[in-house]
């Protein structure tokens, strides 16, 4: 008992001390009784008990094969917090333990090498902040646009920073020969899913173990990943454990019945890596409320798989005109870029929308222009403009194609 | 035991030996590593292992492991969606194409490796070759691409040629947008694949 109320008697001083020094008031019922202090330190951080923020789960039965989506309208910046990455599984996150994992090359290399997790980490490292989007985010586009959401419509995209080792550097290692063309990569997980890439993008992609400042989360391929800047999520493979140099592409499943893109002709376009410049207004979209006229920023999220974004352009009145909304820095090749508009709305029906330019000169097209070259079965590589229609009660919807 | 040792001790001096030239870390990897990875077939039968099997033989396996999400007859089922296997030939031009193993899957010995690799989905792993030639077999029968009596082991499997092989054409991109907004050019013109260009 004494032990507890000299404790108490502890904890009033250094309440008292603490507001004191700090001058902080929380609320006028909390100064004017005794106070108690926060809570301790503790070894690893989670977020406030009062943000709920949230992946979207599909309401299909299993949960193991399909995706997640980010949560876009509710974030802030660049970067998409590891918790929030979008998931895409085919077969389950594996459990690996780092110490059993291992890299193997070989193929048409002059040495084939096997490498542990404790060895990839010696190697000189690089770090880079690059978007991750699936080939498939918004596929409800093409047909009918029925996303109410921006997480929905958009939520397959997510942006880190990504550390590990070049591959080229750990190719030139290996010693790739001439006949080399592609590269075979596979994962860990238990359909030891595959893809083939051309060799040449080997000094652009990172073999990755690290995401946002520690160690890669199970759902984002620990303890090894591919990250390809600019290219389909499908092909950045995660829980990465085999690279096999070869002469050819080895037509994997998701190659060839999934992740090509259907014409209207009937032949489909195959290896269709890059995403191509996209933007989306994440406030004011589906789903939100406003509460009345006034001011509000206008923000979203603009990339380009092809290099820095350069411009983004906003119409908040039906697609009268267009104004160049401000972009924050750090623009980043490959990476999600910000951008902002204030904003006044006086209160009346109207649509916001947005679109990019990246530092190729390319400009995001519109959705009918894209269905009128690719058709509506196109279902992948989707960055059509995403229009969302304010209410005059201030309610935000979809705007069906 | 000592045969043994020995030669540990000879796949310690290769390892040692084959170390990454400029950095010095990694190791030769063993035969049976390298096997254990090494799965996926090339598109012109390399890499697939012995074995056997035909359609007769696999409407048995397919019915026991396949047929609970794929349907009775490959017509698909309510989920996973887009499991249907058979049919849709003759429909990749239209406004609802159906894309099928027999209407749109390129290669057999992506057939192969995808069932070997990955089905049935809940439990990946457990099927043996015999039973993934035998279940290959019985998929491209009921496309009509192969007779039920017809023996698919590595050398008859990837002499099939599947309905769609040339379907498909490199990326054409990009071929919406630049710099004005909607190219008109493209407007009037039947959309087509720019096949051979990159």
């Amino acid at each position: 008992m004494a032990r507890r109320s000299t404790r108490r008697r502890f904890l009033e001083a250094t309440g008292a001390l603490s507001a004191v020094l700090t001058g902080c008031k929380r609320n006028a019922e909390e100064d004017e009784g005794p106070r108690r202090i926060g809570k301790p330190l503790r070894a690893y951080g989670e977020r406030s008990e009062f943000e709920k923020s949230a992946r979207a789960l599909p309401t299909t039965k299993l949960l193991e094969v399909g995706s997640s989506y980010t949560p876009l309208a509710d974030l802030v910046g660049i970067i998409t917090p590891s918790s929030l990455h979008y998931e895409r599984h085919h077969s389950g996150v594996p459990m690996i333990d780092p110490a059993e994992h291992r890299l193997l090359i070989h193929g048409l290399v002059e040495r084939p090498l096997i490498f542990t997790m404790a060895e990839l980490r010696r190697f000189p490292s690089v770090s880079r902040i690059c978007f991750i989007e699936c080939a498939g985010n918004s596929h409800q586009g093409y047909g009918a646009r029925d996303a109410p959401t921006v997480q929905l419509s958009h939520g397959m995209v997510s942006c880190s920073e990504w550390s590990g080792v070049l591959l080229s550097l750990l190719l030139s290692e290996a010693g790739v020969q001439p006949a080399a063309k592609w590269i075979l990569a596979e994962g860990a997980d238990a359909c030891k899913m595959q893809r083939s890439i051309p060799v040449e993008k080997a000094d652009d992609i990172i073999v990755a173990y690290g995401q946002n400042g520690e160690a890669l989360r199970p759902e984002q391929g620990y303890p090894l990943r591919l990250v390809i800047p600019g290219w389909e999520g499908n092909a950045n493979m995660k829980w990465l454990r085999h690279l096999k140099v070869v002469d050819q592409p080895y037509m994997a499943r998701d190659e060839t019945a999934k992740y090509t893109d259907s014409m209207p002709d009937g032949t489909a376009r195959q290896f269709t890596f890059v995403m191509d410049a996209k933007s989306v207004v994440t406030f004011p979209s589906g789903g939100q409320k406003l509460a009345g006229a006034g001011f509000y920023e206008i923000t979203g999220i603009a990339w380009s798989g092809r290099g820095r974004i350069e411009r983004v352009e906003v119409s908040a009145d039906s697609g009268g005109t267009w104004q160049d909304a401000a972009l924050s820095e750090p623009r980043l090749p490959a990476a999600i870029t910000r951008f902002r508009l204030p904003w006044r709305w006086d209160g009346r029906e109207t649509i916001v929308q947005s679109r990019t330019t990246d530092a190729t000169g390319y400009v995001q097209p519109s959705h009918e222009a894209l269905v009128a070259v690719r058709g509506a079965n196109y279902e992948y590589h989707n960055n059509g403009i995403r229009p969302w229609r304010v209410m005059a009660d201030g309610s935000v919807t979809d705007v069906p194609a | 035991m000592f045969p043994l040792k020995c030669a540990l001790v000879a796949a310690t001096c290769v390892a040692l030996l084959a170390q990454s030239p400029k950095y010095g870390l990694g190791r030769t990897p063993t035969p049976e590593e390298i096997r254990s990875m090494d799965i996926t077939p090339a598109p012109d039968g390399t890499g697939l292992p012995e074995g056997r099997g035909t359609a007769v033989e696999g409407r048995d396996v397919y019915a026991r492991r396949c047929a609970r999400c794929h349907g009775a007859n490959g017509q698909g089922g309510d989920e996973p969606k887009q499991s249907t296997l058979v049919g849709g030939r003759g429909s990749l031009k239209t406004a609802k194409p159906l894309k099928t193993v027999g209407s749109y899957w390129p290669y057999a010995t992506t057939v192969w490796d995808y069932v070997n690799r990955a089905m049935p989905l809940d439990h990946p792993g457990t099927l043996t070759h015999d039973q993934v030639y035998s279940l290959v077999a019985w998929i491209l029968q009921m496309n009509g691409i192969i007779g039920e009596h017809d023996v698919l082991d590595a050398k008859t499997l990837p002499q099939i040629k599947m309905p769609n092989r040339d379907g498909f054409v490199p990326d054409a991109r990009p071929d919406v947008g630049g710099k004005t907004p909607a190219p008109k050019k493209m407007a009037g013109k039947k959309p087509r694949a720019d096949g051979g260009q990159r």
